[in-house]
C-alpha cells in the first residue's frame, strides 16, 4: 500500500485538485435540488432546466457585455447576475402557476408534472438559443492558469477552476447553513421542512415558504449552470445530464440534507477523478456505484432520516 | 397574385438548381409520373446531435427549393418530409414505417446516428423502399449483410478513420506514445478500435499510454486534460463531436494542451467556426469526406462556391460536412432518376427499377464524383489537413491538405473493416501520398 502511494501519490494529488471543482459544480445544482424536495417534498424533474438556462443567460449576458466593449471583470459577476435573473423570473412563475396546483397530489403526477415541465423548457432553450453549442469562456480567460508542480514537471490548471468553483461551492455551502439557522426567514423554512402542519397551525404562510425556497432552488441550479458555462459549451440536453448526476448526489446525501449533499457530492467528484486516473473504465459508473453502495448500507442516504408514515 | 419571378430567384434557378439538374432529366417527362415525390428524411433534431442535424435538414430545404425552382425531377416537383431521430431507434423505426406506409414515401433518407442506421436499414428493406443512408458512419452496415435497397452516399467509419492515421503517420514516422479521448458510445469505440488496429498495423509499437471514454454528453473533462497533461503522449487522437468536442478544445487550450501533444480530430472541422482561435495551429483534422467550403481543388469551384454562398446566405453559418453529405445525397437521388427512368422505357420507375439504378450510379458531389459500389457502399476520398490561422477567417483553417483516394481506404467488397486493417503493413504507407 505505502509502495503504491509512493507511486502514485502526486497522481492523487492532480485526482484531488479536479475532483474538487468537478464536486463544486455538482453540488451547486444538488444542494438547490435538495432544498426544494426537503421544503415542497416535490422532486423536481425540470431542476435541470434552470441549470441549462442559467448557462445559457450567462452565456448571453456575457457576450452582451463583451460586445459592448465593457470592463473584462465584468464576466465574473454576470454568472452571478444570470442566476438571479433567472431564479427571480422562472421560480416564482412556475411554482405559482404550476407546482402549486399539485402540491396535494400524488407523488408520480407530480414527478410528470415536473417532466412536463421539463421537456416544454428543453424547447423553449431550443427557440431561443437554437441548436449549435454556445460558449462564453471570458470568465475563465480572465483569471488565466496556475502551474501546480507535478515532480519535476507542472501542470497548468486554470484559475477559475482551482479558486472560484469550490469557493463559490464554500460560500454557497456556509452561507445556506447559516442562513437556515441564524435568521428568521431560514428558521421558518426549517419549521415547514421539519413539519408542515405544526408550522402553518403557529402561523406560518407555507405558500410564502414555498415560493422562496423554489426559487431559491431554482437561483442555485441557474448560478451552477452559470459557473459552467465559461468552461462547458452548452448544448441542447446538456441540463439532462445534470440532473440525473444531481439525483444521484441528493440520493446519495438523503433527501433534504443539505450538509449531506456537500459531503455526496465530494465523494462522487473525487470518486470519479480518481477513477479517471487509475481505473477509466469505471468513471461513467463510478457516481451510481457510490450510490448504490451508500442505499445499500444506509436506505434513507448517508443523512437521511426515517420518518414515521403520517395518516 | 404576384408572380414574377426576381432577379435573385432567376440567379438560383439558372445557375444553382442547373448545377443539381442532370441534362437528361431536364427535359425528360416520364409518363406514369407521380404529382410529386416524397422523400423522408431521417435526421436528428433534437438533443446535442442536432449539431448535424438541423444543418442537414436546411441544407435540404435549400437544395428541394433549388430542384423545384427548376422544374423537379423529371418535372415531379420533390417534397421532403422531416423526422427527428432524437428519441432514440424505438421511435425512429415507428418512423420509418410510418413514413412507408401512410405517408407513402418514394425514398427514406436515413440516418445520423449509426444506431438508427443499423436498425432502420433492415426495415426498409423489409418494405421494399429505397432508402440512402446519408450520414451514419458504421462500417457495419453493408459487412453484415447484403441489402438491395440500401446504399449510402458517402464514406463510413474506416475511411474516416484511416485518413488521419495515415495522414499522421506519414508525418510522424517516429511516433511511439499516444492516447485516446473518445465519447463513450459506439462511434467513439468502434472508431478506436478502428485506429487502434490500423496503427497495430501500420507502425508496430507505439504505445497507447491511456484509453478515456468519458460519459457521453459530458461537459467537463478537466481530469482528463490533467491526465493527458501529465502523460505528455505525442499524438491526442479524438473523434469527439459536437458541444463535447468544443469544450474539451477550449479547456485543453486554456490548458496548454495543444503545447504538449498534437491533436488528430477527424471531425473538428464541424466545430471549427464555434471554437475560433482557441483550436492552435498545427494539429490535424478531417472533414468526414472530402468536402469542405476551401476545399484545395474542388471539380467545379463555382459549384462550391453557389453553394457554400447560398447556404451562408440563407442560414448564416458555414456548411459543415453534414451539409455536404445531404448534397451528396441528394445529387445520387437525382442521378438515380436520372438512370431509372431512361431504364423504364421512358416510364416512373418502381420501386424496385429505383433500387436497381443506385447500384454503381456515379453523381456529382460539390468537389468531385463518387460511385456506388457493388455491396451499396458510395466510394468517396477523404480530406484531411492541420490547423492554421488566417487573417481572412476568425476561426483556424486547414491548410496542408491531402485528399487520399478511396483505392486506398476501403478494404474490398465482402471483407470486414477489422480483418482488411489487420492485413496492412508498414510497407503500405510508401503508397500513401501526402
Amino acid at each position: 500500500m505505502a509502495d503504491w502511494f509512493a507511486d502514485n501519490g502526486l497522481l492523487l494529488g492532480l485526482a484531488l485538485l479536479d475532483g474538487l471543482a468537478y464536486a463544486a459544480l455538482v453540488f451547486m445544482v444538488a444542494v438547490g435540488l435538495n432544498l426544494v424536495f426537503g421544503v415542497l417534498r416535490i422532486l423536481n424533474v425540470a431542476h435541470g432546466s434552470f441549470f441549462a438556462i442559467g448557462g445559457y443567460t450567462a452565456a448571453s449576458i456575457g457576450a452582451f457585455v463583451m460586445a459592448r466593449g465593457l470592463p473584462e471583470w465584468l464576466a465574473l459577476p454576470v454568472l452571478v447576475l444570470a442566476a438571479v435573473v433567472v431564479g427571480g423570473i422562472a421560480g416564482p412563475l412556475i411554482e405559482r402557476f404550476i407546482l402549486r396546483r399539485i402540491y396535494a397530489e400524488e407523488p408520480v403526477l407530480q414527478l410528470l408534472v415536473t417532466f412536463a415541465l421539463f421537456m416544454i423548457l428543453e424547447d423553449v432553450q431550443k427557440l431561443i438559443w437554437g441548436v449549435q453549442p454556445v460558449h462564453h469562456d471570458a470568465a475563465m480567460r480572465l483569471l488565466g492558469t496556475v502551474d501546480v508542480p507535478f515532480g519535476h514537471d507542472s501542470i497548468p490548471f486554470t484559475a477559475y477552476q482551482l479558486y472560484v468553483l469550490p469557493g463559490v461551492a464554500l460560500f454557497t455551502l456556509v452561507g445556506l447553513a447559516w442562513f437556515l439557522r441564524r435568521t428568521l426567514t431560514g428558521r421558518v423554512i426549517v419549521a415547514v421542512t421539519t413539519d408542515r402542519e405544526a408550522a402553518t397551525a403557529m402561523g406560518i404562510d407555507a405558500k410564502k415558504v414555498f415560493l422562496l425556497t423554489f426559487t431559491f432552488g431554482a437561483a442555485l441550479a441557474a448560478l451552477g449552470g452559470a459557473l459552467s458555462s465559461p468552461t462547458a459549451a452548452l448544448v441542447p440536453g446538456v441540463g439532462a445530464g445534470t440532473m440525473v448526476l444531481s439525483f444521484a448526489v441528493v440520493a446519495t446525501a438523503g433527501l433534504g440534507q443539505i450538509e449531506g449533499a456537500a459531503i455526496a457530492a465530494l465523494m462522487i467528484g473525487l470518486g470519479r477523478s480518481i477513477a479517471v486516473y487509475f481505473l477509466p473504465e469505471a468513471e461513467v459508473l463510478v457516481p451510481y456505484i457510490i450510490m448504490v453502495g451508500v442505499l445499500l448500507v444506509r436506505p434513507n442516504g448517508l443523512f437521511g432520516v426515517v420518518e414515521t408514515r403520517r395518516i | 397574385m404576384h408572380n414574377t419571378l426576381s432577379r435573385r430567384d432567376a440567379l438560383l434557378a439558372t445557375g444553382f438548381g442547373g448545377m443539381l439538374m442532370p441534362a437528361s432529366l431536364s427535359h425528360a417527362q416520364p409518363a406514369n409520373k407521380p404529382a410529386e415525390i416524397k422523400v423522408g428524411i431521417v435526421t436528428i433534431l433534437s438533443g446535442p446531435a442536432s449539431v448535424f442535424g438541423v444543418p442537414g435538414r436546411q441544407a435540404a430545404e435549400m437544395l428541394f427549393d433549388e430542384i423545384n425552382r427548376a422544374g423537379g425531377i423529371g418535372g415531379v416537383p420533390v417534397r421532403p418530409i422531416f423526422v427527428d431521430e432524437g428519441p432514440g431507434v424505438e421511435h425512429t423505426l415507428g418512423e420509418i414505417r410510418r413514413l412507408v406506409q401512410n405517408e407513402r414515401v418514394d425514398i427514406l433518407f436515413s440516418s445520423i446516428s449509426s444506431g438508427s442506421c443499423l436498425a432502420c436499414t433492415p426495415v426498409a428493406e423489409e418494405l421494399k423502399k429505397t432508402v440512402l443512408l446519408w450520414d451514419c458512419g458504421t462500417q457495419r452496415i453493408f459487412e453484415d449483410r447484403r441489402y438491395e435497397y440500401a446504399f449510402r452516399t458517402q464514406a463510413n467509419g474506416t475511411p474516416e478513420v484511416l485518413a488521419p492515421l495515415l495522414y499522421t503517420l506519414k508525418r510522424k514516422p517516429n511516433l511511439r506514445t499516444l492516447a485516446v479521448i473518445n465519447q463513450d458510445y459506439a462511434w467513439g469505440r468502434d472508431s478506436w478500435e478502428l485506429w487502434k488496429t490500423g496503427m497495430d498495423a501500420l507502425k508496430p509499437g507505439v504505445r497507447v499510454v491511456a484509453e478515456l471514454f468519458p460519459r457521453f454528453n459530458s461537459t467537463d473533462f478537466s481530469t482528463e486534460i490533467t491526465r493527458l497533461l501529465a502523460l505528455r503522449p505525442e499524438v491526442i487522437f479524438t473523434t469527439s463531436w459536437g458541444g463535447e468536442l468544443d469544450t474539451f478544445i477550449k479547456q485543453a487550450s486554456e490548458r496548454r494542451l495543444f503545447e504538449r501533444s498534437t491533436l488528430v480530430m477527424p471531425l473538428a472541422e464541424s466545430s471549427l467556426e464555434r471554437v475560433g482561435n482557441a483550436l492552435p495551429p498545427g494539429h490535424f483534422i478531417g472533414a468526414r469526406g472530402d468536402h469542405w467550403h476551401l476545399h484545395p481543388n474542388p471539380a467545379d469551384p463555382a459549384k462550391l462556391r453557389a453553394f457554400t454562398e447560398n447556404y451562408r446566405r440563407r442560414f448564416n453559418a458555414w456548411p459543415i460536412y453534414c451539409t455536404h453529405h445531404m448534397y451528396q445525397a441528394v445529387s445520387a437521388m437525382q442521378a438515380a432518376y436520372a438512370k431509372a427512368i431512361p431504364a423504364a422505357g421512358g416510364a416512373w420507375p418502381s420501386d424496385a427499377q429505383l433500387a436497381a439504378a443506385f447500384r454503381g450510379l456515379e453523381y456529382d458531389t460539390l468537389t468531385s464524383r463518387m460511385k456506388i459500389r457493388e455491396d451499396g457502399q458510395g466510394l468517396e476520398a477523404q480530406l484531411i489537413g492541420t490547423t492554421v490561422r488566417s487573417p481572412d477567417y476568425p476561426f483556424p483553417i486547414m491548410n496542408d491538405m491531402v485528399v487520399y483516394p478511396p483505392e486506398l481506404l476501403y478494404p474490398p467488397v465482402g471483407q470486414k473493416s477489422v480483418d482488411w486493417l489487420k492485413t496492412l503493413t508498414p510497407d503500405y504507407l510508401n503508397r500513401v501520398p501526402g
